[in-house]
């Protein structure tokens, strides 16, 4: 038994080229298999019952009255978790089921499976739990105070990363400081958690899932289910988007207990207000920055403190807090820095990753300090940026020396010099003022501003962690013509990986005909799709495979041809050294299948040195630059982004138009923290989970974004290419601040902005 | 769960008196969100999209009556130039999809203190038509809103229709949201001008436990046009009475603060708001001459 | 209860649907038809758009009841045949689909604007659109993916 998935197609293109994706086609027909959309015949549905205070112990669990529900046929609380009930992607602190104690509001305590969905929601709510409830802990500044209640073992520092770098003594002619806060963000893909368990009727496990990471999935899986690896087989079926919030479990252990338990397919299918509990979210944090410099504008030090709230379990806290710290300063050279970044445990919802994680915090922090520098030195903005920035060979505050292109200063030329909007329209149309067509104004106070920021983050792993993907390419002939099929477990979350693999299987082998299948436990682990690294990762992994088949047909002809050095596979032809023709590629095949399988590594990296945070940490870097036009209504605090405006090194656009959708669709949610997105959580409960009230961007927030894509061509990476997906989301955002502080004349210090910081 | 769908009208209203619990549903709208979000289980639930003069409009009597199932999109597209004010706020409301579904009827019905509708029927002095099968009556908007999401109906009745005049004069309707499309107002207001009467109407949305009409900024600005002859002398009136009126509706406001925004930005955007849509309309109205 | 409608052409009685089900979820879980998403079920996001008595509206506010003796178009009814429709293949080609599971609520939401205002403004196609999230691509690939699809049908 089997859902339906995805067609496999075929497609072509070369790497450079701009491709139409092969999945796309299904998706505008509405064919396109996401896992909500998964179904089996006999299937049931899971629901979850859901903590409804933020801490609390749990005295009892009586589940009699769930289990004579109609249509039930199955409740589980924590006593039914055969393994071990903990799981967490770097520390396992956090139960699939809770047993003794909830510690975050909508943290998962029993499951119900039941034939209709709404059979299996009024059984949720026939579950009893006593709570005896605890006061939660709110502030990640009162979490660190001694006298916090530990709400782990370990006490409430998730992670402390202490950079210290050059003199810490040092002093400067001018000094600027200031305090930020960040809100929290949800990734808020379209897409819900979702999935779909099949028993095996042998104790193992299928499951049909939308996740970032297969691998780390299963391994997770087997370990709460109390199963080997190979007994829980994972399938990708369609992602409707991630940008982080997949990368930790949600329903899957869930799913898959429910199956084993009742022996049926288990579907779970969050509601909106439910993926708002069921995922993690940005880290909200607060940044103390004090920054020293020459009256010439160089960038003597930089000292910060800044506090992420990990919320009530560690996801990938240790890997974010450690971005927010080693970039600390933005992409500046900074020959003395003093960095102390926490991350605590409290109450409120777990946070984890999003994309740009850890950049995102601190760059609206740098950002605001260099503008704020730049007016103490009555220096040009851009100017001071570029008079500071980093470049091939500087190092960074964790003592790494940069090399390939690092082109910060051109970036901020570009962005710079191009051409401003025209100026607002008088009587212009209502859906290009502030309030749009709310009708808030035909222009009164109407100020225009312009701001520009910076960014960088690490494109991959970093701090030692083994990182590696895996490809098998098969070349075989199909109805007379050659196919590729490509395999790896890497997660196509939208951001065209499989358009990517295909390109590079096109441009390896000269076939046209490539086939991605569907990706699996069945092959190697692809690492994550996140940290802007399967392009690299598995697009390396992609092409070393494609080598390896390579030279396992040139060494096939070579003994079928009786032919010596200089054959070449081409165009699926193998040419001779004189570039003549000398077999069609699909003859010398004929019944042969070359298959051939290679992981892929990137450079390797360095744990921080734990007093100092100084190593070689990160494989590689990003960067990018953003200007900001914004209008604001300075009486409402309304406020309008005209037009964004970016330069970015990719270093070699393997799909232009895919990358063209990267530096768009991230600068929308940058757009999205700096003005309207908040997830907004009082005494640990979240008010605003819905899409009511938790404002994502819409056409029409979202402005033209102009850019300026270079490809430098990185030496150390396949084809050059660099990561491309977060840049967009780091720098965007703060650039829009900076106009809306340089339109209002207002220190604005907190994002997202509401009107009535700008007015009141 | 019961559903029901009536084919007429007074099959509805046999129905509602049956089951006075029963709830009813038109564009669904509100409705369908608490059910798919499992807010709320209603035991019955009354269908009304098939009655079709709920769907009618027309004049009576010197006001329009229009039928409580017109939709948003129909407002802007039929009424546009007879209800400018409702249509400007009809054009606020959701998106697309949720005007061509969505009705006033339905938000009266509903009646949250930020339904985008109400501001401009306080405004205009509409009048909401209630029925059951024990007849019709009329009350006024003014007096229709009784407590957060709580209006003036009875158990047995269902809304007819909402009867308004024809704009005379010049109307106006503004909404503040954090988003520049698809959001809930953190505070609105509607603005009618009636030069016959010589009336300014002022309703205002989100900012209190019900929707809220600014009686005493009414008589306020109406005084000033008044005093100076400005209904005559067709000029603008002083900025310093623009202030006072702005700070006049600000004062009829009782928000709190929420998850939209505070108490205090509230008042303080209303006071902005109704200084520019007064300016917008007395504009409208002096180029009228 | 039972609800009998016309889908994408076709005669359908749906079965066992409880009174509480949406047109979403009458669509997806009797009739098959998960083109129209369930983003949000709350009418913010676009998703789930489909014709409902020829008119556009999101399929989750619609009680699956009332939906009875309606014609209903949905994504998967607006191409002739294997081929794709005008505005489904300029998303396509305009790069417009990312993870796409807007992408169906929004080639509806296209085909109902280009029907109605066969060449839109900028300001037109954003207001016509505003109800549509799309949380991958920023909307300048979708805003290219209308202006090519109007293109197209004018030709």
């Amino acid at each position: 038994m089997k859902p339906r998935l995805a067609e496999e197609t075929t497609s072509g293109g070369r790497v450079g080229d701009r491709v139409r994706r092969p999945d796309a086609v299904q998706k505008v027909r509405g064919d396109f298999p996401y896992s909500s959309d998964l179904q089996v015949d006999g299937m049931l549905w899971g629901a979850t019952v859901r903590s409804p205070h933020p801490y609390a112990r749990i005295e009892s669990i009586d589940t009699k009255a769930a289990k004579a529900a109609p249509g039930v046929k199955a409740v589980l609380t924590f006593e039914d978790v055969a393994g071990e009930n903990a799981y967490g992607l770097e520390i396992a602190d956090q139960p699939v089921l809770a047993s003794d104690v909830v510690r975050y509001w909508g943290e998962a305590v029993a499951l119900v499976a039941a034939e209709h969905p709404e059979q299996a929601r009024r059984a949720a709510d026939k579950v009893k739990v006593e709570y005896a409830v605890l006061k939660p802990v709110t502030d990640p500044e009162q979490a660190l105070l001694p006298k916090a209640p530990k709400l782990h073992p370990g006490g409430n520092v998730t992670r402390h990363i202490k950079i210290r770098h050059g003199d810490q003594n040092a002093t400067a002619e001018v000094v600027v400081t200031g305090d930020y806060e960040i809100g929290m963000q949800d990734q808020a893909p379209l897409g819900p958690e979702s999935g779909l368990a099949i028993p095996d009727g042998e104790g193992g496990v299928d499951l049909y899932i939308a996740t970032q990471w297969l691998h780390i999935d299963q391994k997770q899986l087997a370990h709460v289910l109390g199963l080997e690896p190979h007994e829980v087989r994972l399938t990708m079926a369609g992602i409707g988007g991630a940008f982080g919030a997949r990368e930790d479990l949600s329903m899957q252990a869930h799913a898959c207990m429910l199956a084993l338990k009742t022996g049926r397919p288990v579907k779970i299918s969050y509601s909106r207000p439910e993926s708002f509990v069921g995922h993690v979210h940005r880290h909200p944090g607060k940044l103390h920055y004090e920054h020293g410099a020459t009256k010439d504008g160089k960038l003597v030090y930089v000292k910060a403190r800044i506090v992420l709230d990990g919320g009530a379990y560690a996801s990938s806290s240790t890997a974010v807090i450690a971005n927010a710290s080693c970039f600390a300063v933005g992409p500046y050279q900074c020959p003395n820095a003093t960095i102390d970044g926490i991350v605590a445990y409290t109450n409120n919802p777990p946070c984890g990753a999003m994309r740009g994680f850890g950049s995102v915090q601190n760059c609206y922090a740098h950002e605001a300090q260099m503008d704020k520098l730049a007016a103490a030195l009555t220096m040009d903005p851009v100017a001071l940026r570029r008079h500071n920035s980093l470049e091939t060979g500087s190092a960074l505050i964790t003592g790494q020396v940069i090399d390939g292109p690092v082109p910060v200063a051109e970036l901020l030329r570009l962005v710079h010099e191009r051409p401003l909007p025209a100026p607002a329209a008088k009587n212009a149309d209502l859906t290009a003022m502030p309030g749009g067509v709310s009708n808030t104004t035909h222009g009164e106070s109407v100020k225009r501003g312009i701001g520009y920021a910076a960014g960088f983050k690490n494109i991959g792993y970093s701090e030692g962690f083994n990182d590696f993907s895996t490809a098998r390419v098969r070349l075989s002939v199909v109805d007379g013509k050659p196919r590729v099929e490509v395999h790896t477990a890497g997660a196509e979350v939208g951001q065209g990986l499989v358009t990517i693999q295909a390109q590079i299987a096109g441009t390896e082998l000269g076939v046209r005909d490539v086939m991605v299948l569907t990706a699996d436990t069945e092959v190697g682990s692809a690492g994550s799709s996140s940290a802007s690294r399967q392009t690299y990762i598995t697009g390396g992994a992609v092409k070393a495979a494609c080598e390896a088949v390579r030279e396992r047909v040139v060494a096939l002809a070579q003994s079928e041809l009786k032919s010596g050095e200089g054959l070449r596979l081409e165009d699926e032809n193998i040419v001779g050294a004189d570039g003549n023709v000398l077999v069609a590629l699909a003859t010398l095949l004929g019944e042969e299948v070359i298959d051939e399988l290679r992981v892929f590594r990137p450079r390797k990296t360095s744990p921080l040195d734990p007093d100092t945070g100084q190593a070689n940490a990160h494989m590689q870097f990003a960067f990018a630059a953003h200007r900001a036009v914004v209008d604001v209504d300075t009486e409402l605090g309304l406020v309008k982004v005209v037009e964004l405006a970016t330069a970015q090194d990719v270093g070699k656009a393997i799909n232009p138009q895919a990358v063209e959708g990267q530096l768009e669709g991230g600068a929308a949610q940058g757009l999205g923290l700096a003005v309207m997105e908040e997830i907004q959580v009082q005494d640990g409960v979240i008010k605003n989970p819905s899409f009511t009230d938790y404002l994502l961007p819409t056409i029409l927030d979202m402005p033209p974004v102009r850019m300026d894509i270079l490809e430098l061509g990185d030496p150390n990476s396949p084809y050059g290419l660099k990561g491309v997906g977060e840049p967009p989301t780091i720098s965007s955002g703060p650039a829009i601040l900076a106009a809306i502080r340089a339109a209002t004349g207002r220190p604005v210090t907190r994002v997202p902005v509401r009107p009535h910081d700008l007015v009141l | 769960m019961e559903f029901l769908q009536p084919a007429t009208w007074s099959e509805a209203l046999a129905m509602k008196a049956a089951k006075p619990e029963a709830v009813p549903i038109a564009g669904g709208t509100d409705l369908m969100v608490e059910i798919n979000l499992d807010h709320r289980r209603p035991a019955t639930i009354i269908d009304l999209t098939h009655i079709k003069e709920l769907t009618e409009w027309g004049m009576d009597d010197g006001r329009l009556r229009i039928g409580a199932g017109v939709t948003y999109a129909r407002i802007i597209d039929e009424l546009g130039d007879r209800l400018p004010g409702l249509a400007m706020a009809s054009r606020t409301v959701g998106s697309p999809q949720i005007r061509n579904r969505g009705t006033v009827g339905g938000n009266l019905g509903t009646a949250s203190p930020a339904g985008d509708a109400h501001p401009p029927l306080l405004a205009t002095e509409a009048i909401v038509e209630l029925a059951s099968t024990k007849g019709t009556r009329q009350v006024a908007a003014n007096e229709f809103f009784a407590g957060p999401k709580k209006n003036a109906m009875r158990a047995d009745e269902l809304i007819a229709a909402f009867l308004v005049e024809p704009a005379r004069g010049p109307q106006q309707f503004s909404k503040v949201g954090t988003r520049n499309a698809m959001v809930i107002a953190v505070c609105s207001l509607a603005l009618a001008v009636d030069p016959k009467r010589k009336h300014v109407g002022i309703g205002i949305g989100s900012a209190g436990p019900t929707p809220i009409r600014a009686a005493e900024a009414e008589t306020f600005i109406q005084e000033v046009l008044e005093e100076h002859r400005l209904w005559e002398r067709h000029v603008h009136c002083e900025p310093s009475a623009l202030k006072q009126f702005g700070e006049l509706v600000a004062a009829a406001a009782k928000p709190i603060d929420d998850v939209r925004g505070t108490a205090d930005y509230r008042r303080h955007a209303l006071a902005v708001l109704a200084r520019r849509t007064f300016r917008w309309a007395w504009d409208d109205y002096r180029k009228s001459k | 209860m039972n609800v009998s409608c016309t889908v994408n052409g076709r005669a359908q009685v749906a079965e066992g649907v409880w009174e509480g089900e949406s047109l979403l979820y009458m669509l997806r879980e009797h009739l098959g038809l998960y083109g129209s998403k369930n983003a949000c079920e709350q009418g913010e996001c676009g998703s789930c758009s489909v014709y409902l008595g020829g008119t556009l509206v999101c399929a989750c506010l619609v009680l699956a009841g009332q939906a009875q003796g309606k014609e209903i178009i949905t994504v998967e009814g607006l191409a002739r045949g294997h081929g794709l429709h005008a505005v489904q293949d300029a998303f396509v080609e305009a790069g417009a689909v990312q993870c796409g599971f807007c992408t169906p609520g929004l080639v509806v939401a296209t085909h109902d604007l280009l029907q109605r205002i066969p060449s839109p403004s900028d300001a037109q196609i954003r207001e016509a659109l505003a109800g549509n999230i799309c949380r991958c691509t920023g909307y300048a690939k979708i805003i290219d993916a209308v202006n090519l699809a109007a293109g197209r049908s004018r030709s």
